[in-house]
């Protein structure tokens, strides 16, 4: 069935098969390959995209579902040449090693900051639950998100 | 993974999700914000031929004062719930219940009502409910029926939901003073919980359900009795686990749930103020 969506601001549409997740949708259909596929079962938070602004888990989505909605993936966050608050922290604060999960933690991080816009370390943590980790980074990307939070202050 | 290929039917109201469900039978699956159902479709332990998706029916996404009830719409999200100052003020122990499933993803997409009609005694809402004493409005062809929640689970992953019904509200009666506690315990972030407890004391009532300690969500009746005939928590607490058939796996064999359900009740009552 055709779906339509917007995603970093552009329109698309595709004829997709209902059993389509949102996860291959994004990356197969239209070529954003920044979301990664990392667990595949809603558990590591690597596929984290926002869906009218609120962070989601994209293999827990059919594209079907994302029909007519506004979604924003790692690719939309910077502007030009010129790295979102959030990427900017993490580059900062290396919060990093491999950079699997770094997408989806900079989405859920910006989600985060929307909803606490001045976390204490304590909600950080809780707030990037959904986020799995396996360079075991956890400590320089709560700085990041820390420092992220000031910097809009 | 992906799912099995299903015909998809987008419904465009209660009525219409009805109709589809009567026509379609046990072919047919409700899906709400999917996070219960996409997993085990994704890990091809459910495969229904016809997928309703009632996502789009905002008209069940709401919370109301109802007199002495929140009446709370089936397709409300667990974000919303987490966040309402009316739930947190009227039905603490459901927005401190809610505020631990999953992580923010999840309960971004989630819904009370799928959580509910999932029936999943490992799941944290249920019990929450159970303790709380509310009750489901589920709709048929021929109009709506109430059921109390005592009489909602009905086995592992079977609820008195109908299979041409659909679950549209969820009340909880009222308890401004209430005092409640939820503990989960798990090892991991994010993780199910291997045995909770959520309690709810409101003057002489006292409210006790139990996550993941039998086939379905389960009331523990015997320690709400004992706190009314004035035992101590601790007291009370002992007889948690009481006829109780929890599960063994590789989280925990059936005398540490026990232990569990036991330890849980009485720090949950403790916080409570019992």
């Amino acid at each position: 069935m055709q779906v339509s969506m917007t995603i970093n601001g552009a329109d698309v549409s595709h004829d997709v098969e209902p059993r389509t997740l949102l996860v291959h949708y994004i990356r197969e259909e239209a070529g954003l390959t920044g979301t990664n596929i990392g667990c595949d079962s809603s558990s590591c938070g690597a596929c984290t995209i926002h869906v009218n602004g609120e962070a989601v888990k994209s293999c827990t989505m059919l594209a079907v579902q994302a029909d007519g909605q506004d979604l924003t993936t790692i690719e939309g966050l910077a502007d030009g040449e010129t790295l979102h608050p959030m990427q900017q922290a993490f580059h900062e604060c290396h919060a990093l090693q491999c950079g699997y999960c770094t997408p989806g933690m900079v989405m859920a991080a910006v989600s985060l900051l929307d909803e606490v816009p001045d976390p204490t370390e304590a909600e950080v943590r809780e707030g990037l639950e959904g986020n799995l980790c396996r360079c075991t980074g956890y400590h320089n990307i709560v700085a990041a998100v820390l420092q992220a939070a000031g910097s809009s202050r | 993974m992906i799912p099995v290929a299903f015909e998809y039917e987008l419904a465009t109201s209660a009525e219409h999700a009805i109709a589809l469900l009567a026509e379609h039978g046990d072919e047919a699956k409700l899906l709400a914000g999917g996070h219960s159902l996409l997993p085990l479709m994704k890990y091809r332990l459910a495969a229904p031929a016809v997928v309703v998706d009632i996502g789009r029916l905002t008209d069940l996404s709401y919370i109301r004062d109802d007199g002495d009830v929140l009446a709370i719409g089936a397709l409300t999200r667990h974000r919303d719930v987490e966040t309402s100052d009316l739930v947190r003020s009227q039905a603490g122990l459901l927005s401190a219940a809610t505020s631990k499933v999953g992580d923010p993803q999840v309960r971004h997409r989630g819904t009370l009502g799928g959580a509910l009609a999932h029936g999943d005694p490992a799941s944290d809402l249920p019990a929450a409910v159970i303790a709380l004493g509310g009750s489901m409005v589920i709709q048929g062809p021929s109009g709506s029926r109430e059921v109390s929640v005592d009489d909602f689970f009905t086995g592992f992953l079977e609820t008195a939901v109908g299979e041409d019904e659909l679950l549209t509200e969820v009340r909880i009666p009222k308890a401004p003073d209430a005092t409640w506690s939820f503990q989960k315990f798990n090892r991991r972030a994010q993780d199910w919980a291997i045995v909770g407890a959520a309690v709810m004391v409101d003057g002489d009532r006292c409210g006790v359900g139990l996550v993941n300690m039998d086939s379905r969500p389960v009331r523990a009746g015997a320690v709400e009795a004992a706190i009314a005939s004035g035992a101590s928590a601790a007291d009370a607490a002992a007889s948690a686990a009481d006829g109780l058939e929890p599960p063994s796996d590789l989280n925990a064999g059936v005398d540490y749930r026990c232990h569990l359900a036991r330890v849980l009740t009485r720090r949950g009552l403790e916080e409570a103020g019992r």
